[in-house]
């Protein structure tokens, strides 16, 4: 039964794990969280539900789930552990499930652990000494039941208090924080590069050692500079057009980058790279950099990140007046080439799913142009995106000078 | 702040409970002003047990919590002879959590706003937190808690904490207080507050947390300050819902509005407010 209802968790896609599972039961085998369903609610919340933004989420499973089955709830009260940790026939399990069970680490572990909770209950709970409050630790004062096992809260099923988690109080808290951003700025960690650089004001044991046994034992104290980040990034957006679609998760990339990278320099394009780019876009038609002088600015060692969907017409990378916004006197392709030839540790990255790559003309030749240096906007993207940037792209042979 | 003025809500008290039976750490999130931090200290009291309080910076490191060997000091001491040099774990200096696992009662350790530390910081407490023991290097000492220590940890959302570490704590999202519990938090602090007068306040200020675009809502512990200087003022009951409302507020407002754009939207729903009494 409560299985079930983890399942039905985890159907939700509300990432609660078998570690959470297994506290859930643990607490319930000492008694915490049972007694009502109010109790087993929010107890239930505090073992498996780690962000107040998945409470919403959690109300309605909880809901779907024991609507109508609070009756069962009570009855299973004095069965505790027998039913609630029976497991349903192996057999009957839909594929799904099975899966499931699978993915809880098989489940010969599962059966295994839930054995040896049974056990335990089994020894706690003998004689009619049930629901004898263990609750002497309890810093409030309240708290401990009757010890004729007689429940607070009436006789159960109809008429009980209100259920909190009917009343959906959390439906506000989604939204209003960072989103993931931290498995971004994990996958970006990797592209550190820690240089001694500036004032020397942290001791430096091992040299300080050194030099006072040089000294003859005389204390002769050595300082030096504390390691940083000192990896440079450019990084282009492209935004507008097709790019609305993913302002999500380019402005979650942004906001891991920018606290990641001292030296984050960042301009956006539209669609693919021409001689301009802008900083701000509110005023990307007066207050535009030329993209030569953006290679003069910037030296070798910035490594260069572009963010684009890469979808669009073949002409915009390929012809000369192809942009959609101006007229470009020479062809974006030479663009980007030139920007290879002076960042040549660049990379390109797609928040369109990769399913489309192939069958998008545009994006098959930048992913060329790119040298295959092309990957997801995801977490596993960017990992392969970091370590493509360590090395430089070949030189190429582009004479076309601006 | 004593005993009786921190009112607890019956959904904290379980999760504390729980925390209490099952022994594992409980990090607590929540609006700023809500009473994370009060909580620790309040179990503490509640419980009688020691308080050892960890305030993370961003510039803490896990290892600071545990202990720290001072280098420095053994290399000076070395030079001037001092008897101490000999031991080692004369500079062994002890952290928090030395201090609470080897203290003789079960302790409450409150981290407080673990969040404000580097991203990796509470990865490298999670052995530390789920076997209650660490290592000394040093000294080649394993500490382990006498007694499981109570965790608290609060955090206010600045970054997100690892999915490992997560997973070994309880979570409580402590909600803003709704009216009847906001009641009950001012009685217990000012317990003699005139009832009209209580009544004006609170509606203004529920009113005002319900302004959207607010920049910065205010907080339980704003409100407190607010009626605090209300009540210092010794102001008529009628003076928050009557005519003399714009004049009279507005000396009053720094205690519950922090911000210049703020201000403006408050002396709009004043106006409001007073239309609507007409």
């Amino acid at each position: 039964m409560l299985l079930d209802f983890f399942s039905h968790l985890r159907k939700a896609r509300l990432p609660v794990s078998t570690t959470e599972y297994l506290n859930l039961l643990e607490g319930l085998s000492k008694n915490v969280g049972v007694l009502d369903l109010n109790r087993f609610y929010l107890f239930a919340r505090l073992c498996l539900i780690k962000d107040e933004s998945l409470y919403d989420r959690f109300d309605q499973v909880f809901q779907s789930y024991w609507a109508g089955r609070e009756a069962a709830f009570d009855l299973n009260l004095d069965a505790i552990p027998d039913d609630w940790l029976k497991l349903s026939d192996k057999d009957a399990l839909t594929e799904e499930q099975k899966a499931m069970v699978e993915a809880m680490g098989g489940w010969d572990k599962l059966m295994e652990t839930l054995a040896k909770r049974l056990e335990e209950q089994t020894e706690e709970h003998h004689g009619g000494s049930k629901w004898i409050g263990t609750r002497g630790t309890s810093p409030f004062g309240h708290g401990g039941f009757n010890p004729e096992g007689v429940r607070i809260g009436g006789k159960g099923g109809q008429g009980r208090a209100v259920k909190v988690w009917e009343q959906r109080r959390y439906k506000d808290l989604d939204g209003t924080r960072e989103l993931g951003t931290r498995d971004f700025k994990v996958a970006l960690r990797s592209l550190r590069r820690l240089t001694r650089e500036g004032r020397p004001d942290k001791l430096d044991l091992n040299g300080t050692i050194r030099a006072t046994a040089q000294n003859a034992g005389l204390l002769d104290i050595k300082m030096r500079a504390e390691r940083r980040n000192a990896v440079n990034v450019l990084l282009l957006l492209d935004v507008g057009g097709s790019m609305d679609y993913h302002t999500a998760l380019c402005e979650q990339l942004f906001s891991a980058a920018r606290s990641e990278f001292k030296h984050l320099e960042y301009f956006y394009f539209h669609n693919f790279t021409y001689e301009k780019v802008w900083k701000h876009n509110n005023r990307r038609h007066n207050d535009t950099v030329s993209v030569p002088e953006l290679i003069r600015t910037y030296g070798k060692k910035y490594r260069l990140i572009l963010v684009g969907d890469a979808t669009m017409s073949p002409y915009e990378v390929l012809a000369e007046g192809g942009s959609v916004e101006h007229w470009n006197q020479e062809p974006g392709a030479v663009w980007i080439q030139r920007l290879q030839q002076h960042f040549s540790h660049c990379v390109w990255l797609n928040p369109e799913k990769s399913d489309y790559w192939q069958t998008t003309p545009s994006i098959r030749i930048i992913k060329e142009l790119m040298h295959d240096r092309m990957f997801t906007l995801s977490v596993n993207g960017i990992q392969d995106a970091i370590e493509a940037l360590k090395t430089p792209i070949p030189p190429n042979p582009v004479t076309n000078e601006p | 702040m004593s005993n009786a003025d921190y009112i607890i809500t019956d959904e904290l008290q379980q999760a504390v409970d729980a925390a209490l039976t099952l022994e594992r750490p409980l990090l607590v999130k929540g609006e700023p002003g809500t009473g994370k931090t009060q909580l620790a200290i309040e179990i503490a009291q509640r419980i009688d047990a020691p308080l050892f309080q960890w305030h993370v910076k961003s510039t803490t490191r896990a290892n600071q919590g545990l202990y720290e060997y001072d280098a420095v000091s053994r290399l000076r001491d070395s030079q001037l002879g001092d008897e101490r040099v000999k031991d080692i774990s004369n500079y062994i200096l002890h952290g928090v959590l030395w201090d609470a696992f080897t203290s003789d009662q079960r302790a409450v350790v409150l981290i407080d706003e673990i969040d404000k530390a580097d991203i990796e910081f509470p990865n490298d407490l999670l052995q530390e937190l789920d076997r209650m023991s660490f290592n000394v290097y040093e000294t080649r000492e394993t500490i382990t808690a006498k007694q499981r220590p109570l965790v608290i940890i609060t955090s206010n959302n600045e970054k997100e904490l690892p999915d490992a570490f997560l997973r070994r704590c309880f979570f409580h999202y402590i909600e803003f207080p709704d009216k009847p519990t906001m009641e009950k938090i001012v009685a217990a602090h000012y317990p003699s507050i005139k009832q009209d007068l209580l009544k004006s306040a609170m509606d203004v200020f529920f009113d005002l947390r319900e302004v959207p675009g607010l920049k910065k809502k205010p907080s339980t512990s704003e409100l407190l300050d607010w009626l605090k200087l209300l009540i210092a003022d010794d102001l008529p009951s009628e003076a928050l819902g009557s005519d003399e409302l714009r004049t009279v507020l507005p000396q009053m407002h720094g205690a519950l509005l922090k911000n210049e754009q703020d201000v403006h939207l408050f002396e709009r729903l004043i106006f409001l407010h007073k239309q609507r009494n007409r």
